[in-house]
C-alpha cells in the first residue's frame, strides 16, 4: 500500500512537472550516488523518490539538484520546522491594563550547514538562521531583551515604529560582545515586516545571517470595517486556525566571498521544499508571510505555479494591494502577504519559485504538495 | 680482513660512524618533537585551511560529463556540489569521501551537455569555497576505438613521419654541397633546433601552469630538461663526440621527442573539441616539420648509409608524432604532457651542442666558424623558416 502510493506520487510528478521539475524531482540518485552524503534519514521523502528514481536518468531530464541531505539535528533548526515555528514571546499585563509582550533574543557565532555538506559560518539571533519568527498582536508593549555572546558587536534594528532611541543603529541599542540591551516600543503598524542587524559593515552582518521575520496581527476592534479579515490574521482566533499559515524568509548564501551567492534558498537550506514538499491541505486556504532578504542581488521575485494569489504589499493593510497575481518582485527588506487557496485543484505537487532561472537552478525552489486531507 | 687493519683505523672508522649517526639522530629528535608537541599550533588563527583543486580531465560522452580533479588542500578536501552553468547537479564521485592532498577522484554528472556549446563549471568544498572550470567547446571525447586509433595513427604520420622522410629524400641532392654548403645545412639545423628548444620550453612551462601545484611544474619542466639534457650528453660522449650516423641519431631522437610534444598537443586539441584543428593545420604541421629531415641529413651527407638507416632515422623523429596523437587525445593530464616537453627540451638542447661541436670540428676556424656568413645565414633560416611555418600551425 505505502509502495503503491509511492509510485503514485511519482507517476503524478512526471505528469505535472515540465522540465526543471522533473529534472530536480524524478532524477535524485540512490544513496549511493550521494557523492559524500552519508546514507539518507529514511522515510523522507527525498529518500522515497530516490528508491523509485532510476539511478542514471535520460540526459533530457539530468538531475539538477543538489547532491545529498543537510543535517538539521546538528544544525538545531529544520526549514519545514520553521515554515510554522512562531514566537510569541512571554505575555505578561501591565499596570495600565496594556499587553507586555517579551522577547528573549542572543547573538552568537555558529556554522551552519546552509546546503548538503556546505558549512557557513554563520552569525545568529538565536542559533538559527533566519532568527526567530516574531509574532505580536496590534497595540501591545514589546519589550526585546538582547544579549550578544557572539563575537561582533550587534543589534536589532526592527522595521516598524519606534523611538530614535530603540534604532538599533550605531548609538542606539548597539550592543558589545557581552552585553545586554533592551528594546522597548509598542507593535505598530500591523503588517508584516522583518527585523536584522544593523551594525556595521551593514551587507557582511547581514548576509551572515543576522535577520528574522516580526509580524504584527491586526487588532480587529481597531479595524471594525474589516474585522472578519483582522481576525482571520490575529493568530489564535478561530478564523485564524481556518487557514494555513507559513512564514517563508528568502535568502542567499556567499559562500566564497566573492560578493556573489553560491545558494538561494527560502529559510536557509537550498532545495530543502525539492526534497521534502510543503504539506498543504487542499480546502484550507494558504497564508505565506513572505520577506526578502536576500543579498548581493537587487530584486527577489515569488511566482506560484498552477494558482493565482492577493498579494498584500508590507502586510500593512486589510486589503490586497494587488488581485489575482502568480507573480510578485520583492526588492531587499521588501516583504508582504500572499493569499490563495487549492481548493478547486486536484491533488498534487505544485511548484512555487522566483522568476529568476538563476536562483531557481541555485537552490530556491520548493514544492506545495496538495492532500485532500492530513493523514 | 679486518684482523689486518691497525686499531687506530678501525677506530677512526668507528668515529666517521658516530658523525654520520649524530646529525641524522638530531634530525629525527626534532622530527619526533615537531609531531608530538605541535609546536605550529601557536600559529593557527581559525582560519579554514587553504584549498586547491586542479581540473586535469573532462570526458563528455552519453552518460554526461566526468572531471578528473585532483586536490591540492594542506587538508584532505570535500567536495560538497557541482555547478554547471549556474545550476546544482547530481553527481557521484570516484573514489568517494574527501579527497587527499596530491590525489584526485573522478566526478561524474548525469548533465546534458549540448554539442559545441560552451559549460563552465563550479566545484563547491564543504567550506564553501569555489572552483571553476571553464569548457569552451563540448564535443564528445574520442573513444579508444580501434577506428579513432588508426585515424589518429594517419595523422600523425602525416605530421611526423612523411616530412622528415620528404626532408631526408633531399639526401642525394645535399651530397654535392660544397664545404660551406655543409656548415650552411648544419647551421640550418641548429637554428631549426634552437626554434624547436624555444618552443618546446615555452609550452612546458605554459602547460605546467595549469598543472596541480603538488606537482611544481616550473621547477619540474626546468629539472626534467636539466636531467635529459645531461643523460643523454654522457650517454652520446661514451665513446668520443658523437659524429656520421650517431649524430644522426641523436638529431633524430630530439626532433622525435619534439614531435612527441607536437602529437601530444594535436591530440588534447582534438580531445578538447578545438574546431579549428582541420586539414589546414596538419598540413601546417607537416610543412614545418619537412626542414627536420634535412637536418637528420646533414651528418651523414658523406657517409652513404645503407636504406635502413634512413628507415630508421625516419621513425625515430617521425613516429613519436604518433604516439603522442594516441597519449594527448586519451589519457594525458597536462603534467604528463608538461614532463614529456620538457624531455624533449632537454633532448633538443643536447642536440644543439652536439651539432655545434661537430660543425666547430669540421671547420679548422674553429669557434670562428659561428660567424662566418654560411653559418649565419643558416641559423637565420633554420630559426626564420620554423617560426613561418609555425604561424601557420598558431590556433
Ligand atoms: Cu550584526
Amino acid at each position: 500500500m505505502e509502495k503503491q502510493t509511492r509510485q503514485d506520487l511519482l507517476r503524478r510528478r512526471s505528469l505535472l512537472m515540465g522540465g526543471l521539475a522533473a529534472a530536480g524531482g524524478t532524477a535524485i540518485c540512490t544513496s549511493v550516488a550521494m557523492g559524500q552524503q552519508p546514507a539518507n534519514h529514511a522515510g523522507h521523502g527525498a529518500q522515497a523518490i530516490a528508491d523509485a528514481a532510476d539511478p542514471m536518468p535520460s540526459m533530457g531530464h539530468g538531475a539538477m539538484m543538489t547532491v545529498g541531505d543537510v543535517d538539521s539535528a546538528a544544525n538545531g533548526f529544520d526549514p519545514t520546522d520553521m515554515l510554522t515555528d512562531w514566537d510569541t514571546g512571554t505575555v505578561s499585563t501591565l499596570p495600565d491594563g496594556r499587553t507586555l509582550r517579551t522577547f528573549e533574543m542572543t547573538a552568537e557565532d555558529r556554522e551552519i550547514e546552509i546546503a548538503p555538506g556546505i558549512k557557513f559560518p554563520a552569525w545568529t539571533y538565536n542559533g538559527r538562521v533566519p532568527g526567530p519568527a516574531l509574532r505580536a498582536k496590534e497595540g501591545e508593549r514589546l519589550r526585546i531583551v538582547f544579549r550578544n555572546y557572539a563575537s561582533h558587536p550587534h543589534s536589532i534594528h526592527f522595521h516598524g515604529i519606534h523611538a530614535a532611541r530603540m534604532d538599533g543603529v550605531p548609538g542606539a541599542g548597539m550592543v558589545d560582545p557581552g552585553d545586554e540591551f533592551i528594546y522597548e516600543f509598542d507593535a505598530k503598524p500591523f503588517g508584516c515586516h522583518l527585523y536584522h542587524c544593523h551594525a556595521m559593515p551593514l551587507r557582511r552582518h547581514i548576509h551572515k545571517g543576522m535577520y528574522g521575520a516580526f509580524v504584527i496581527d491586526p487588532d480587529p476592534e481597531r479595524h471594525p470595517e474589516h474585522a472578519d479579515v483582522a481576525r482571520s490574521r490575529l493568530l489564535g482566533t478561530p478564523e485564524n486556525t481556518g487557514w494555513q499559515e507559513l512564514v517563508m524568509v528568502m535568502n542567499a548564501f556567499d559562500t566564497n566571498f566573492d560578493a556573489e551567492n553560491e545558494f538561494y534558498a527560502v529559510n536557509t537550506v537550498a532545495h530543502a521544499f525539492m526534497k521534502r514538499p510543503i504539506r498543504i491541505v487542499k480546502g484550507k486556504p494558504v497564508r505565506i508571510y513572505l520577506i526578502n532578504v536576500i543579498e548581493f542581488d537587487p530584486i527577489n521575485s515569488f511566482h506560484l505555479h498552477a494558482n493565482f494569489f492577493d498579494y498584500y504589499d508590507q502586510g500593512t493593510t486589510l486589503t490586497p494591494t494587488l488581485k489575482t497575481v502568480d507573480l510578485i518582485t520583492q526588492c531587499q527588506a521588501q516583504r508582504g502577504i500572499l493569499e490563495f487557496t487549492f481548493a478547486e485543484h486536484e491533488p498534487g505537487l505544485y511548484m512555487f519559485h522566483p522568476h529568476q532561472t538563476e536562483f531557481t537552478e541555485l537552490g530556491w525552489v520548493g514544492m506545495f504538495d496538495v492532500v485532500e486531507a492530513l493523514a | 680482513m679486518n684482523e689486518m687493519l691497525p686499531r687506530a683505523a678501525i677506530r677512526a672508522a668507528r668515529t666517521n660512524l658516530v658523525w654520520l649517526a649524530l646529525p641524522l639522530l638530531a634530525f629525527g629528535v626534532a622530527v619526533a618533537w615537531i609531531l608530538s608537541t605541535d609546536p605550529l599550533s601557536g600559529f593557527r588563527n581559525g582560519a579554514p585551511p587553504v584549498e586547491n583543486l586542479t581540473f586535469e580531465r573532462t570526458v563528455f560522452d552519453e552518460g554526461g560529463l566526468r572531471l578528473l580533479v585532483r586536490a591540492g588542500g594542506s587538508e584532505p578536501m570535500t567536495v560538497a556540489q557541482v555547478q554547471v552553468d549556474d545550476a546544482y547537479w547530481q553527481f557521484t564521485q570516484d573514489p568517494p569521501g574527501p579527497i587527499a592532498r596530491g590525489r584526485a577522484a573522478w566526478l561524474k554528472l548525469p548533465f546534458p551537455w549540448m554539442l559545441g556549446e560552451a559549460h563552465a563549471v563550479k566545484v563547491v568544498t564543504s567550506t564553501g569555497a569555489t572552483f571553476a572550470h571553464d569548457i569552451a567547446v563540448a564535443v564528445p571525447t574520442p573513444q579508444a576505438t580501434t577506428g579513432q586509433m588508426r585515424l589518429q595513427a594517419m595523422v600523425g604520420i602525416i605530421v611526423g613521419i612523411v616530412p622528415v622522410a620528404v626532408g631526408l629524400m633531399f639526401y642525394p641532392v645535399l651530397r654535392d654541397v660544397g664545404r660551406e654548403g655543409m656548415a650552411f645545412l648544419l647551421s640550418l639545423t641548429i637554428g631549426l633546433l634552437g626554434f624547436l628548444l624555444v618552443d618546446a620550453g615555452a609550452e612546458a612551462l605554459e602547460l605546467a601552469s595549469e598543472t596541480a601545484a603538488i606537482f611544481q611544474g616550473p621547477v619540474m619542466v626546468v629539472l626534467a630538461a636539466l636531467s635529459s639534457f645531461l643523460l643523454l650528453m654522457a650517454i652520446g660522449r661514451r665513446s668520443g663526440a658523437p659524429a656520421g650516423v650517431a649524430l644522426s641519431t641523436y638529431i633524430a631522437l630530439g626532433i622525435g621527442l619534439h614531435n612527441l610534444g607536437e602529437g601530444l598537443a594535436i591530440g588534447a586539441a582534438f580531445a578538447a573539441g578545438s574546431a579549428g584543428l582541420g586539414t589546414f593545420l596538419v598540413l601546417g604541421f607537416a610543412l614545418h616539420n619537412v626542414t627536420e629531415g634535412i637536418g637528420i641529413a646533414a651528418p651523414i651527407l658523406k657517409k652513404r648509409p645503407s636504406l635502413w638507416t634512413f628507415v630508421g632515422l625516419t621513425l625515430l623523429a617521425g613516429g613519436p608524432a604518433v604516439i603522442g596523437m594516441w597519449l594527448g587525445s586519451l589519457a594525458a593530464s597536462a603534467q604528463w604532457s608538461a614532463l614529456a616537453l620538457a624531455v624533449g627540451a632537454g633532448a633538443i638542447l643536447q642536440v644543439i651542442v652536439e651539432v655545434g661541436a661537430y660543425l666547430r670540428r669540421q671547420s679548422e676556424r674553429g669557434r670562428d666558424v659561428f660567424l662566418t656568413p654560411p653559418v649565419l645565414a643558416g641559423l637565420a633560416a633554420g630559426a626564420a623558416f620554423m617560426y613561418v611555418t609555425a604561424a601557420l600551425v598558431k590556433i
